[in-house]
């Protein structure tokens, strides 16, 4: 019998505005001491009114709209009902029925639901006590819901390396999973028949794509001996496996109602086509244009747009010369320090590397790709990241072209290498 | 009607006795609200709002007169460490 897992996720982002989502406050809680970046709004005091964030609601609809979704053109806040220390008004304002975003797609994957809430604040356990820090209470938070489309953990990775390279693109949050800006939840069933199960078992906690791999190949392995039951685990990173998560099933009940302290939001397909234009080019289809308009590799072109800075330089530097391949090269290999050299200065230093080649470049080249060619498994080590390789490269060549080993043929090498 | 239930989701610690009490009473609340059922409302938009408002923002802005010092935030606190809150540990409940 061949079992497929079904997979759904939930991406909970932190958007970088400069203020709250309800209160003026600064946004930006990361390290800093307790409690200093609050106001009656993020304490839930009594008569405090929250004003929604007019910026936090745009870049919600703007990554709403790079996954394709349908914008709802009226939206509104509900207030979902629960006690948690964490949770200073007994309810965190977020959306129910009236998302700003439903219906998108990211690849294959269909996006049920983009919708902006608010954060709650930090627990931290100490024996019988719990400390709490109220900074990241009310920092604007995304929640980007897919529709159970997952059938591997392999895309399940790419679906979030994806996710995560658009909203770094939109310029909207760091998504830095390290600081907990990006948090993950996936719930996984397993199917017989392909059909979806009536279970699901939900892993929260998740702070890494790799932790996401983990728990879900857990699970995968776990679901196959034990009963399918719908439940809740978090991911343990000390026993390297998830584990069930106490909860009382009244915690559920969380009677949405629309927050009646703030009105609803009524947006017009002008200003929807208005804040579509913001949205830069996407890194897919900027990779293809690369490929495309600079001939260069997939490989290549997938480093360079792996973050929107990179890609800028790169493009800043192929107005000044031509020689793409070399200026691709030079980068991907940190030949030169990006982030201290302007585009101008690199493109110089390439060709002043040039200019010192000893030996005639085309008997190089040829004696490059023989190398490489009698080689393949070393080429194939290299693309899988075992840079390590390249000296072994080095050592063939330079006995093939009867000079020591230096930069230039380690330059053309390294270009040669990426481009094939 | 489930006393308990709704007396947990309210955080209400009830005595028995008063369980029976807040019965009886909340039971003829919800039959008195009731009533609204019999509005015809079938051609009525359903509406959340009645202030006519629409589109109340502010703009992305620190308001640092707004903010409260730590003291400030903690001045009502029943027990404070270190410029943190302190409540009874509760065990994991994620939302
Ligand atoms: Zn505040």
């Amino acid at each position: 019998m061949k079992i497929t897992p079904i997979i759904g996720l939930e991406v909970h982002v932190e958007l970088a505005t400069a203020s709250k989502m309800f209160c003026g406050c600064p946004a930006d809680h990361f390290g800093k001491p307790p409690n200093i970046q609050t106001c009656p709004v993020c304490l839930g005091l009594p008569g405090a009114l929250p004003v929604p964030n007019k910026k936090a609601v745009e870049w919600t609809i703007i990554l709403a709209q790079a996954l394709d979704c349908k914008i709802n053109l009226i939206s509104k806040f509900d207030r979902k009902n629960y006690f948690y220390p964490d949770l200073p008004k007994g309810y965190q304002i977020t959306q129910y029925d009236q998302p700003f975003g439903e219906n998108g797609k990211l690849g294959k994957i269909r996006i049920r639901r983009v919708h902006l809430e608010e954060d709650t604040g930090k627990l931290q356990h100490e024996g019988q006590q719990s400390l709490v820090d109220f900074n990241r209470s009310g920092v604007p938070l995304v929640e980007i819901v897919t529709e159970p489309d997952f059938r591997s953990v392999e895309e399940v990775d790419v679906y979030l390396k994806k996710l995560q390279r658009i909203i770094r693109y939109l310029g909207i949050s760091s998504a830095d999973m390290e600081k907990g800006s990006m948090r993950l939840e996936p719930s996984i069933s397993l199917s017989n028949d392909g059909s979806l199960p009536n279970y699901r078992v939900e892993v929260k906690n998740i702070n890494s794509f790799r932790f996401v791999r983990m728990a879900l190949e857990y699970e995968i392995k776990r679901q196959q001996k034990e009963p399918h039951i719908q439940q809740t685990r978090g991911w343990s990173e000390a026993k390297n496996a998830t584990v069930p998560q106490r909860e009382k099933e009244e915690a559920h009940d969380y009677r949405y109602f629309p927050d009646p302290d703030i009105p609803p939001i009524r947006m017009s397909n002008e200003q929807l086509a208005i804040i579509k234009e913001q949205i830069p080019e996407l890194p897919e289809a900027k990779l293809t244009r690369f490929v495309k308009q600079y001939n260069l590799s997939q490989y290549a072109a997938n480093i360079l747009t792996d973050d929107k800075n990179t890609a800028d330089y790169f493009e800043e530097a192929a107005k000044l010369s031509d020689q793409f391949a070399d200026i691709a090269n030079w980068i991907i290999n940190k030949k030169a320090d990006i982030t201290t050299l302007v585009p101008a200065q690199l493109v110089e230093q390439i060709k002043k590397s040039q200019t010192a080649m000893p030996v005639d470049k085309t008997a190089l080249e040829q004696a490059i790709k023989t190398v490489l060619s009698a080689n393949p498994k070393a080429v194939a080590d290299y693309k899988k990241g075992k840079t390590a390789v390249i000296g072994f490269f080095l050592g063939k060549i330079s006995q093939a072209v009867k000079i020591p080993a230096n930069d230039m043929i380690r330059t053309v090498l390294e270009r040669m290498l990426n481009a094939r | 009607m489930d006393i308990k239930h709704v007396a947990k989701l309210a955080n209400l610690p009830l005595t028995a006795d008063e369980e029976k009490r807040f019965s009886a009473q909340l039971t003829a609340i919800l039959n008195l609200v009731s009533q609204l059922q019999k509005v015809p409302t079938k051609n009525v938009v359903p509406t959340s709002q009645v202030t006519g408002q629409e589109n109340v923002f502010r703009d992305d802005k620190i308001e640092t007169e707004r903010i409260l010092t730590q003291d400030e935030a903690l001045s009502n606190a029943k027990k404070t460490y270190n410029g943190y809150f302190v409540v009874p540990r509760i065990f994991k409940n994620d939302h």
